[in-house]
C-alpha cells in the first residue's frame, strides 16, 4: 500500500457522503465530514421506504452510523459549511464554519427541554408540514444524538430550556467558529432539494392545500411523521381514499427542469403501494409520459400494475383544481385513449424532480464547476475533487452508492498522490 | 486475564427516578461478589469517565458492567482500549425510559438486567489477534471496460493487480462498438468508445500484470491469501497469490434465436449487437449488401417478458437511441423508426432523447409489435398496435433491429472455480445476478473478498460500468486492509473475533459447513468443518447451528447466553408474574427498542431481552435453558427474510426460522403450546408496532398459562 498521504474532506453528509467517507475510512484513510444541517442523514432520513424492496431507510443509515462510531478516522462536524476552498489536489486549503447547535455534547435526549419551550418553528425536516419547538430533536436517526436550538426563533431574552436541562448541556451563547484544514481531495456530496413546484403554473401548489409534492407524500407516510404514518388530507385530516400522482411534475421541461430526475416514477409507484396498503378501498390515478423503471426495478412495475385500483394513463396533466369539500380536480390528457381525463381526489401528488444543491447554493471560489443542468459532472472537474450522490447527476439510492463507493477510491488516489 | 468487574450503576437519565439503585448495587456485591460496584448521577459526563478511568487502573478492573443507557450512544466516551471488556446494561431504554417508576416490576426487571450482564462480563474474553501474510494484490477477471477500470483504478491506489482475460485482445464487448453513449454533458451527442486509451493506459501501468488468453481454473482460500491457478492458452497453467477478486465477466446477450415471434429467422431482422458490428464496419446494409434506407427498431425484445428475460437490461433504449443516429448519418433520407413500451432515458440521458426527437428522421412511438412479416422483396413490415401514431399502424422497413438484453455471464459458468465446499460459483440473489439485492450495501456477495463488477453485476450501461467498476475495486481494497489487520468486513465491520471448534467433540454433522452463508467452513473427508477465518463475517450462524455446541466466539458464546437466562429470576406461578424472554438482533431490533424509549413508549415489564449478532446464531438449547428454568414464552425478533430479505447476513434470519420450526415437535412431546415460541421479522420502522406485538404475545401467555416446568 501507498504511504498514506493526505486526508480526505467529504462535504455533505447524506447517504453518498456518509458512503464516501466510510469506504475511505475502513480502507484506512483520514476523513473529516461535514454537513451543513444539524444532523447526518440527509434526504433519506426522512423517507418511509425504499423502492423496490419497501426497506427501511433506517436500516442502512444505522449500520452506517454504527460504523461510524467505531471508525476513529472519520472526523464529523455538523451545521459546518465551506466557506472558501483554495490549492490543489493534495493540498487544499478549506476554510470551514461550524455554526453553534446551542447543544453540547452533555445532551443526552432526557427531552426536559421541549415541554418549557414557548416558541414553534415549521419543521425542515418536515416540509412545514408540522411546527416543532425551536429546540428539538433533529429526527429519529439523527447523529450526533443531541438536540439542537433554531436560535432565530428564541424569544429575546428567553432562556427556559437552560434552566430546565439537568445535564447543562445548553449553552444560547454558543458561538460560530471557523477552522481550517488541508484536505489532499474532495468530495461534494451535498445532495439535492426538491424542484419548487409553486413555480409549476396551474398545479396549485402552495394554493391548495391538498397538492403536495413527492417528498411531502414520504413524510405522510413515515411512522415518526406529521401524521405518525397515516395517510391523511392535509386539509382536513380526512383519511386519502383517491390520489393522484402527476409525473414529470416540472421535469423533461424546458421551462423548468430538463432533465429526468431517474427516480420520481418509482417513487410514486412506491408511494401508491403506500396508499394502497394503508386503504385496501383507494383508487390511484398516475399520470406519465414514460414509467421508467429501469434494470431488476422492472418487477416493481409489474406488481404494482397487478393492483387493479392503480390506474395509470400516458398523458400531460394539464391543470389542477379546487373541487367539492376539500377535493381537488385534476385535467389531463389521455394520450393513448385519445381526449382529456378529468378526476376528482382527495390528494394530488406532484412527482418533482431533484434539483443540485450546488446550482442553488454554489460553493465559494471557482472551483466546483457545474453542467449546464446544475451536476459536478466529473470530467469537468480540476484534479482532486469529485462529487458523490446527486450532486454528479440525479441518481437513486442503490446507485449513490455504488458510486459513492468509486468515489472514494478516487479520493484515495488523490490522497496517495498518484 | 484477570478478571476483575466493575459494576457502575448510572443514576442519570431518570434510572435514580426509577428505581433504587442501591438495592441494584445490592445484586452486583451480594449475589455476583464483584469488587467494586459504584453508582454516579451522571456516568457519561467528564467525572463519571474519570471515575471509570480511575477505578480501571487503581482497582486493577479489566472488565466493567454500566447500567445506564443503550450501547448505541456513547460507544466512544466508554471505550477504555482494547484490553477492557465494556458491557451495556440498557437500563435507560428498558427500564427508565419504557417503565412506571418505582414499582416492584420495574426494580424486578433492573435487578434482572444487572445479573444478565454481570454474569455475560465475567464469561467475555479478549479476542486473539488472527495473523495472515496477506496477500495485498488484486485479482480481476476480465479485460472488458469494467475489468480494466478496476484494475486501473486499483493502481492508481497503489495496489498490484493482476488482470485475465480469456481472449487474446483486452476490450471485450466495447470492441464491437461504433460509438458510445453520451457519458459527458450536455449529454446530447454520442462519443468515440475511448478504448484504445484505456488499453494503452492499462497495458502500460506498471502495477498491473496482464495475464491474457487465460482463463480461471480454480481459486482457493480465503480473503488475503487466494491461491489462484490460471489456465493460459489451453494447456498450459499458472499460479498466482491475491488478496481479494473482483469478477468483471460482464453480460451475455440475449440468445436471440429464441425470438422467433419477432420475425429473428428473417434474413433482413438482426440484434442490436449485429448492428453495432455492422455500424462500425463502415456500411449499414441488409443481407444482400444493398443500403438500408430505413431501420425499425423493436425495443424490449425478449425483456420485461416472462417468457425470456423478465427484468429490463436498462441500457437498450439509450443504445437505439444511439444506433438510429447511425442510420441518419449515412443519409439525410434514412429513417430510423424506434418502438418502445416505455422510453428509458432516465437522468441526464433525457438531454439525449430530446436531442433525438428532434431529429426530423427519428420517429419515435410507444406501441406493441403484434407481427413481424418478411415481404417478397425481403423488406419486412412491423405491425404495431396502440400507438401514439394511430391504433394499428404497418411499418415497412429495410432492416429490423431486435433491442435485446442481456444475462450475467455467470449464469451457466460459474467463472471463479472457486474450491469451496459450497461450490464453485457466487451464490447468485436475483435474476441470475450475484448481486447482494441489499438497497443500501450493493456490493456484498455470500463469498468475502469477492466482489461483481458491471454487467455481471447487475444489468447495466457501459458508463455505469466503469463507475461500478470503481465501487467495486474500492472494496476488494478494503478488504484486504481490513484482513491484514485481522479484523472482519460488513457489517460487523472491525470485529476481530472468529469462532473457535472444540473439534475433538465434532460428531461431522455438517450442519454448520452447510448453513454458513459465506461458505466460510471447508471440510475434511471425514466431513470434520475447518474455518477458514479471513471469510467469516462474525453471524454466529454456524454457534446456533451445531447440536453439539463446539463452536463459539471469545466475547459470544452458546454458554454465554445460556447463561444470562439461567441468571434471571423467576417468580413462581403463585406470583402470577409471567416471564417473557425476547432474542433482539442487533441490527434492527435492538435499535428498533431504542426509538421506542427515545418516544417513551411503554410495554410490558416481564420481558427480557437479550441481543444477539443474528438470529441465525440461535442455538436451540436456548429455548430448553429458557422453558426449563420457567420463562413462559420466547420471542424471537430480527430481520425480514425471503425474496426482499433484509437480514444483514443474507440468510441468517431465514436459517433461524426453519431451526426454530422443529422446535414445535419437542413442545408438543413436552404438552408445550408450540406458540410459546415464535420468530418475529421486525425493521426499525417497525418499532411502534413492536409494543402491540409484546401485547398480543403476552396476553396469549396468560391465556396458556404458567409454563408448567415453573420452579422444577
Amino acid at each position: 500500500m501507498a504511504e498514506n498521504k493526505g486526508l480526505i474532506l467529504v462535504v455533505g453528509g447524506g447517504i453518498s457522503g456518509i458512503t464516501t467517507a466510510l469506504e475511505a475510512a475502513e480502507t484506512g484513510y483520514e476523513v473529516i465530514l461535514i454537513e451543513t444541517r444539524p444532523s447526518l442523514g440527509g434526504r433519506v432520513a426522512g423517507f418511509h421506504q425504499y423502492f423496490p424492496k419497501l426497506c427501511p431507510p433506517t436500516c442502512g443509515v444505522e449500520i452506517n452510523y454504527q460504523r461510524l462510531r467505531r471508525n476513529r478516522r472519520v472526523q464529523v462536524h455538523t451545521n459546518t459549511q465551506v466557506g472558501e476552498i483554495s490549492g490543489e489536489a493534495g493540498n487544499f486549503t478549506v476554510k470551514l464554519v461550524k455554526s453553534p447547535a446551542y447543544v453540547n455534547n452533555k445532551c443526552v435526549m432526557c427531552d426536559k427541554c421541549t415541554p418549557v419551550c414557548p416558541a414553534e418553528v415549521p419543521s425542515d425536516h418536515d416540509y412545514g408540514m408540522r411546527n416543532t419547538k425551536a429546540i428539538h430533536l433533529p429526527h429519529r436517526m439523527a447523529y450526533p444524538p443531541r438536540f439542537v436550538v433554531e436560535r432565530a426563533h428564541c424569544p429575546s431574552g428567553c432562556d427556559k430550556c437552560v434552566s430546565a436541562c439537568p445535564y447543562g448541556a445548553i449553552d444560547l451563547n454558543m458561538e460560530s467558529r471557523e477552522f481550517e484544514v488541508n484536505p489532499a481531495s474532495i468530495v461534494m456530496a451535498t445532495g439535492w432539494r426538491p424542484y419548487d413546484a409553486t413555480r409549476l403554473e396551474r398545479m396549485q401548489f402552495g394554493a391548495l392545500p391538498n397538492v403536495i409534492s413527492n417528498v411531502m407524500m414520504e413524510r405522510l407516510a413515515a411512522t415518526d411523521g406529521p401524521t405518525a404514518g397515516k395517510i391523511n388530507r392535509p386539509s382536513d385530516g380526512k383519511k386519502v381514499e383517491t390520489v393522484v400522482f402527476v409525473q414529470c411534475a416540472g421535469s423533461r421541461d424546458q421551462d423548468h427542469l430538463p432533465y429526468c430526475s431517474s427516480i420520481c416514477c418509482l417513487a410514486s409507484l412506491k408511494q401508491a403501494n403506500y396508499v394502497r396498503t394503508a386503504n385496501p378501498d383507494a383508487r390511484v390515478f398516475i399520470f406519465y409520459i414514460d414509467i421508467r423503471t429501469p434494470g431488476k426495478f422492472e418487477a416493481f412495475y409489474s406488481r404494482t400494475r397487478e393492483d387493479k385500483n392503480i390506474e395509470f394513463i400516458k398523458g400531460k396533466v394539464a391543470r389542477v383544481e379546487p373541487g367539492q369539500d376539500g377535493r381537488v380536480i385534476v385535467e389531463a390528457e389521455d394520450i393513448l385513449r385519445g381526449g382529456k381525463v378529468r378526476v376528482e381526489v382527495d390528494l394530488v401528488v406532484l412527482a418533482t424532480g431533484m434539483e443540485s444543491n450546488l446550482k442553488t447554493q454554489g460553493i465559494n471560489g471557482d472551483i466546483v464547476h457545474l453542467d449546464e443542468d446544475g451536476f459536478a459532472s466529473a470530467h469537468l472537474q480540476q484534479p482532486g475533487i469529485f462529487a458523490a450522490g446527486v450532486a454528479q447527476g440525479p441518481v437513486d439510492v442503490n446507485s449513490s452508492i455504488q458510486e459513492a463507493t468509486g468515489v472514494a477510491l478516487k479520493a484515495i488516489q488523490a490522497a496517495v498522490g498518484e | 486475564m484477570a478478571n476483575k468487574t466493575g459494576v457502575y450503576i448510572c443514576s442519570g437519565c431518570e434510572i435514580g427516578e426509577a428505581t433504587n439503585v442501591e438495592e441494584l448495587q445490592q445484586v452486583a456485591l451480594k449475589e455476583f461478589r464483584v469488587p467494586v460496584c459504584k453508582t454516579h448521577p451522571i456516568l457519561c459526563s467528564e467525572e463519571g469517565v474519570n471515575l471509570l478511568k480511575g477505578d480501571l487502573e487503581n482497582e486493577g478492573l479489566d472488565r466493567l458492567v454500566l447500567g445506564a443507557c443503550s450501547g448505541r450512544y456513547h460507544e466512544d466516551t466508554f471505550d477504555f482500549g482494547k484490553e477492557v471488556v465494556v458491557e451495556r446494561a440498557p437500563l435507560r431504554e428498558y427500564v427508565s425510559w419504557t417503565q412506571p417508576h418505582q414499582e416492584e416490576d420495574t426494580q424486578m426487571l433492573a435487578a434482572d438486567y444487572i445479573r444478565m450482564h454481570t454474569t455475560a462480563v465475567q464469561m467475555k474474553q479478549l479476542a486473539t489477534p488472527f495473523e495472515q501474510n496477506t496477500e495485498e494484490a488484486l485479482l480481476v477477471v476480465g479485460g472488458g471496460v469494467t475489468g480494466m477500470t478496476s484494475a486501473l483504478e486499483s493502481a492508481k491506489a497503489g495496489y498490484a493487480v493482476h488482470l485475465v482475460e480469456k481472449e487474446d485482445r483486452l476490450g471485450g464487448f466495447a470492441r464491437k462498438l461504433h460509438r458510445r453513449t453520451p457519458s459527458r454533458s450536455p449529454f446530447e451527442l454520442t462519443e468515440s468508445p475511448d478504448l484504445d486509451e484505456l488499453i494503452r493506459e492499462v497495458e502500460s501501468h506498471p502495477k498491473i500484470t496482464l495475464h491474457m488468453s487465460s482463463t480461471i481454473a480454480s481459486i482457493a482460500g480465503a480473503p488475503g491469501d487466494f491461491s489462484v491457478r490460471l489456465n493460459v492458452n489451453n494447456g498450459n497453467e499458472k499460479s498466482l497469490r491475491a488478496g481479494a477478486v473482483v469478477l468483471a465477466s460482464g453480460g451475455k446477450p440475449y440468445d436471440a434465436s429464441r425470438l422467433t415471434h419477432l420475425g429473428i429467422a428473417h434474413d433482413n431482422v438482426i440484434t442490436s449487437v449485429e448492428f453495432e458490428q455492422m455500424a462500425a464496419s463502415g456500411k449499414i446494409v441488409r443481407k444482400d449488401g444493398q443500403e438500408a434506407n430505413s431501420v425499425v427498431f423493436i425495443q424490449c425484445a425478449g425483456s420485461r417478458d416472462p417468457d425470456h428475460l423478465p427484468y429490463c437490461s436498462s441500457f437498450c433504449c439509450t443504445v437505439s437511441l444511439k444506433q438510429a443516429g447511425y442510420v441518419r448519418e449515412a443519409g439525410a433520407d434514412k429513417k430510423a423508426y424506434v418502438i418502445y413500451r416505455d422510453m428509458i432515458t432516465p437522468g441526464q440521458y433525457e438531454n439525449f432523447y430530446r436531442a433525438r426527437q428532434n431529429d426530423p428522421g427519428i420517429f419515435l412511438t410507444k406501441g406493441d409489435v403484434s407481427g413481424v412479416h418478411e415481404n417478397p422483396d425481403k423488406t419486412v413490415t412491423v405491425d404495431v398496435d396502440n400507438s401514439l401514431l394511430g391504433e394499428k399502424v404497418a411499418i415497412a422497413a429495410d432492416l429490423v433491429v431486435l433491442a435485446i438484453g442481456i444475462e450475467a455471464s455467470t449464469r451457466d459458468d460459474p467463472i471463479l472455480n472457486l474450491q469451496y465446499r459450497q461450490g464453485p460459483g457466487l451464490p447468485d440473489q436475483k435474476y441470475g445476478f450475484p448481486d447482494s439485492h441489499f438497497i443500501c450495501f450493493p456490493y456484498e456477495t455470500r463469498r468475502t473478498g469477492i466482489f461483481t463488477a458491471g454487467a455481471v453485476h447487475q444489468p447495466m450501461d457501459m458508463n455505469f460500468s466503469r463507475k461500478d467498476a470503481a465501487g467495486a475495486a474500492l472494496k476488494a481494497i478494503q478488504t484486504i486492509e481490513l484482513t491484514r489487520q485481522g479484523k472482519t468486513v460488513h457489517p460487523r465491520v472491525g470485529d476481530e473475533t472468529f469462532p473457535v471448534f472444540r473439534l475433538d467433540q465434532c460428531t461431522q454433522c455438517k450442519r454448520c459447513t452447510e448453513e454458513c452463508p459465506f461458505g466460510v467452513l471447508e471440510e475434511d473427508e471425514r466431513g470434520t468443518p475447518s474455518i477458514q477465518e479471513a471469510r467469516c463475517r462474525g453471524c454466529g450462524v454456524c454457534m446456533g447451528a451445531c447440536p453439539v455446541r463446539i463452536i463459539s466466539f471469545k466475547d459470544y458464546s452458546v454458554d454465554i447466553i445460556g447463561d444470562m437466562i439461567k441468571s434471571i429470576e423467576i417468580p413462581d406461578e403463585f406470583e402470577e408474574k409471567p416471564r417473557i424472554l425476547i432474542f433482539a438482533c442487533e441490527n434492527d431490533t435492538v435499535p428498533a427498542f431504542d426509538m421506542m424509549a427515545l418516544e417513551r413508549i411503554r410495554y410490558s415489564p416481564y420481558v427480557r431481552i437479550i441481543p444477539l449478532r443474528c438470529l441465525g446464531g440461535v442455538n436451540l438449547v436456548w429455548v430448553s435453558d429458557a422453558l426449563s428454568v420457567g420463562f413462559d414464552g420466547v420471542m424471537f425478533m430480527g430481520c425480514k427474510y425471503g425474496d426482499d430479505y433484509q437480514c444483514h447476513f443474507m440468510k441468517g434470519s431465514e436459517l433461524a426460522n426453519v431451526r426454530l420450526s422443529k422446535v414445535e415437535e419437542t413442545l408438543s412431546r413436552l404438552q408445550l403450546e408450540p406458540e410459546r415460541i415464535r420468530q418475529y421479522e421486525v425493521s426499525m420502522n417497525d418499532y411502534k408496532q413492536v409494543a402491540k406485538l409484546i401485547e398480543t404475545f403476552a396476553s396469549d401467555i396468560d391465556d396458556y398459562g404458567p409454563n408448567p416446568f415453573k420452579g422444577m
